[in-house]
């Protein structure tokens, strides 16, 4: 990113902190928690310790970072280098992003940028300027993305309360500022267990790593009665609705699996993990190092806020985390596909010097796709 | 602590103090060595320290400790001596699987004892007190918290003990008896050999050389050696290749393919020039997570990922020769 556009984000950024401080807390115990932050085009700052508000608010004024972070573990000494640290306990945590969940880029929503000549380009197998295969990938706001990562995040939330016992009103979601959720679970018997016992919860989220015995598929004697049932807790009454559709099927369809086997049982349930598996990053949730986007701050992947979802279903990020004003700014866009932001359209922009609201330039630079003028 | 009575002592020795426990009962251990009618209890304790290396369990006979000389106590006590006299780590690794597996026998027994109140509650105390592990009791099955379960499954490697494959409802995990005891046997195997390892080594005891000197023998029979063959494990050889073609490697996979290679001996000049086709790379960035892996940076020095969790990361591309390892760094390693 160039100079010009960085002191401009870096101003922008800025002034939406000045004029909103209100979404920007410390955590209830912040004394325990490392704070880290990014600037543009420079590297990570972590192991800051914070004690207050105030001095958060000092941070973002004084080194305008692009990112800012904060840890869901909780140390003696959060300030320390990671080995002296003293891990006490972290909050478990969940990513759910819209990149995960497909199988393919939205065509509509993606752009390519190569990375030999940096030409930017509509979705293609190779950059139709130099025929590279060296490509990235940017999206741009997509409501499909938006709904599926919501699904996801309904489930995810069933398991949680039917499976692991986590109290609902304890199970806080967040957007994560760019085109996924971010979840937490503030206080629970969990935040004590490492990183290997959280990898377990991730499989077990996942749907990953079962076998045909767990769900009553035996290599010999096999027998009907012993499949999943409907009305089963856990994930033999979500693989049977899965498996059936409905209670009638049972019969017929529990025949036609006994009838393949063990092993293509077995192969039905790898299977299931991309159908009924839930699409959380494991990293995320076993890293008990980590920090984590801070809530109410900036993603610089998107200029859209990281913030508390009330309701999840009525949720629109395009319009509730875009916060940046909209005062008309030029830029030299090079935008080949339309996207829309606070109910507007915008593009596609040929390489063309546009006018656009500072929240829409804002969101195209951070995507890499618009340059101040 | 437990109240243990002599019944109790009998299947779990090893809460016992050594020492305490036979002044307690008016011997000292060089009468073990010299009384010609001690002896069999040295030799109970020779076969039951034999019994063990041969990975069986050492068979028990309660009755004999309603004679005057708890028989079963003394030869566990005693087999502790000799296995400390001996100094040799396989046999006392291997006492400790073997009295582990006894052990759990009984606590399984004991936990379903519904004629004996008592005898139940005192397993699910020692559960409790031994390995912080609460166990309820909900007619046939036991359920824990997930949280403790866990702490205890990840040292399975076997499938059939992951979260997913457990019956599990409301944050906890339905158990039979049997795997309620089976959880905690590593940790009762841990238990005991961390219990054995900080007594105290006695002087040599007359009377007790030849079994000293047998174990010692025995001990030589368990030495392993081991041939390695240069060949990567197909997880490593798939990474390569994807790099080669200049396709992203996922984090996961980098982190894998970089820590079996540091793991290897080899250096961060000399891993870094793998990762210069990757869509993203960046060389000072490469060079810094790579010192960062080998501990050069830092202060912990990465291991490489377990199959099971290269598995999880959808990086395993097993082959037949995968079968009997559990990390892709023993992938052509045989005994010979």
């Amino acid at each position: 990113m160039n100079a010009k556009d960085i002191t401009f984000l870096e101003d922008t950024f800025k002034k939406f902190y000045f004029e909103n401080f209100d979404l920007l807390h410390v955590p209830d115990d912040p004394n325990q928690r490392e704070f880290g932050y990014q600037k543009f085009n420079g590297g990570m700052n972590r192991h800051i310790s914070l004690k207050s508000d105030k001095e958060l608010h000092l941070l973002l004024m004084q080194n305008k970072p692009s990112d800012v972070y904060c840890s869901n573990a909780r140390y003696m000494f959060p300030n320390l280098s990671m080995a002296e640290k003293d891990w006490q306990n972290a909050e478990l945590i969940f990513d759910i992003d819209a990149k995960d969940l497909r199988k393919e880029h939205p065509k509509d929503n993606t752009l390519i940028k190569c990375s030999d000549c940096n030409e930017i380009s509509q979705l293609k197998e190779s950059c139709p300027k130099c025929q590279s295969t060296k490509l990235s990938f940017i999206t741009l706001t997509c409501n499909d993305c938006i709904k599926s990562s919501k699904d996801e995040v309904v489930k995810l939330n069933q398991i949680l309360t039917d499976d692991l016992g986590v109290n609902e009103e304890n199970i806080k979601i967040f957007f994560s500022g760019n085109e996924g959720f971010h979840i937490y679970v503030p206080k629970s018997e969990y935040e004590n267990v490492g990183s290997k016992e959280r990898g377990e919860i991730s499989d077990y989220i996942m749907f990953r790593g079962s076998i045909p015995e767990t769900f009553g598929f035996k290599k010999f004697n096999m027998n009907k009665s012993s499949l999943p049932k409907f009305e089963d807790a856990g994930w033999n009454g979500r693989l049977a609705k899965h498996l059936y559709g409905t209670k009638s099927n049972r019969s017929k369809i529990s025949q036609e699996i006994i009838s393949g086997g063990y092993t293509l049982f077995q192969k039905k349930l790898e299977d299931f993990r991309d159908s009924i598996g839930i699409k959380i990053d494991p990293n995320v949730t076993q890293d008990i190092h980590r920090i984590f986007r801070l809530p109410g701050s900036i993603n610089s992947k998107s200029g859209l806020t990281k913030i508390f979802v009330e309701d999840l279903k009525k949720f629109d990020p395009y319009v509730d985390a875009c916060f940046i004003d909209d005062d008309e700014i030029e830029v030299a866009a090079n935008c080949p596909i339309e996207f829309s932001l606070k109910k507007k359209k915008f593009g596609p922009f040929k390489n063309e010097q546009v006018s656009v609201p500072k929240f829409a330039a804002v969101y195209m630079m951070c995507k890499g796709i618009a340059s101040r003028v | 602590m437990v109240n243990l009575g002599n019944d109790e002592i009998v299947k779990y020795p090893f809460l016992t103090e050594a020492g305490k426990y036979l002044n307690d009962k008016g011997f000292s251990l060089e009468q073990f060595g010299s009384d010609p009618d001690l002896k069999k209890i040295v030799d109970n304790a020779f076969e039951r320290i034999i019994t063990s290396s041969e990975g069986k369990i050492f068979k028990s006979d309660p009755s004999s400790n309603n004679s005057a000389l708890p028989l079963e106590i003394f030869s566990f006590l005693i087999a502790v001596i000799l296995l400390k006299l001996s100094g040799m780590n396989t046999l006392i690794r291997r006492f400790s699987l073997a009295e582990a597996r006894r052990a759990e026998k009984f606590l399984e027994k004991d936990l379903m004892n519904h004629q004996d109140a008592t005898k139940a509650k005192l397993s699910l105390q020692i559960l409790q007190e031994l390995f912080s592990v609460t166990v309820e009791k909900t007619d046939e099955e036991f359920t824990i918290l997930i949280s403790d379960y866990l702490k205890h499954s990840i040292n399975f490697h076997e499938r059939e003990w992951k979260l997913i494959n457990r019956k599990v409802s409301k944050g906890k995990v339905h158990l039979t008896p049997h795997e309620t005891v089976r959880l905690v046997r590593k940790e009762l195997d841990r238990h005991i050999y961390a219990k054995i390892n900080s007594s105290s080594t006695p002087q040599m005891i007359v009377g007790f050389e030849t079994y000293v000197d047998k174990l010692k023998q025995l001990a030589k029979k368990f030495e392993v050696k081991t041939v390695e063959s240069k060949e990567f494990p197909p997880c490593i050889k798939h990474a390569i290749e994807v790099l080669e073609k200049g396709e992203n490697l996922p984090h996961s996979g980098r982190f894998m393919l970089a820590t079996f290679l540091l793991n290897k001996g080899q250096t961060v000049e000399q891993i870094a020039p793998l990762f210069k086709n990757a869509p993203d790379y960046n060389p000072k960035v490469t060079i810094y997570q790579l010192n960062q892996l080998s501990g050069t940076s830092g202060t912990t020095e990465y291991k490489c990922p377990s199959c099971e969790k290269v598995k999880s990361q959808d990086l395993c591309f097993a082959v037949p020769a995968c079968d009997t390892i559990i990390n892709p760094l023993q992938f052509g390693r045989k005994r010979v």
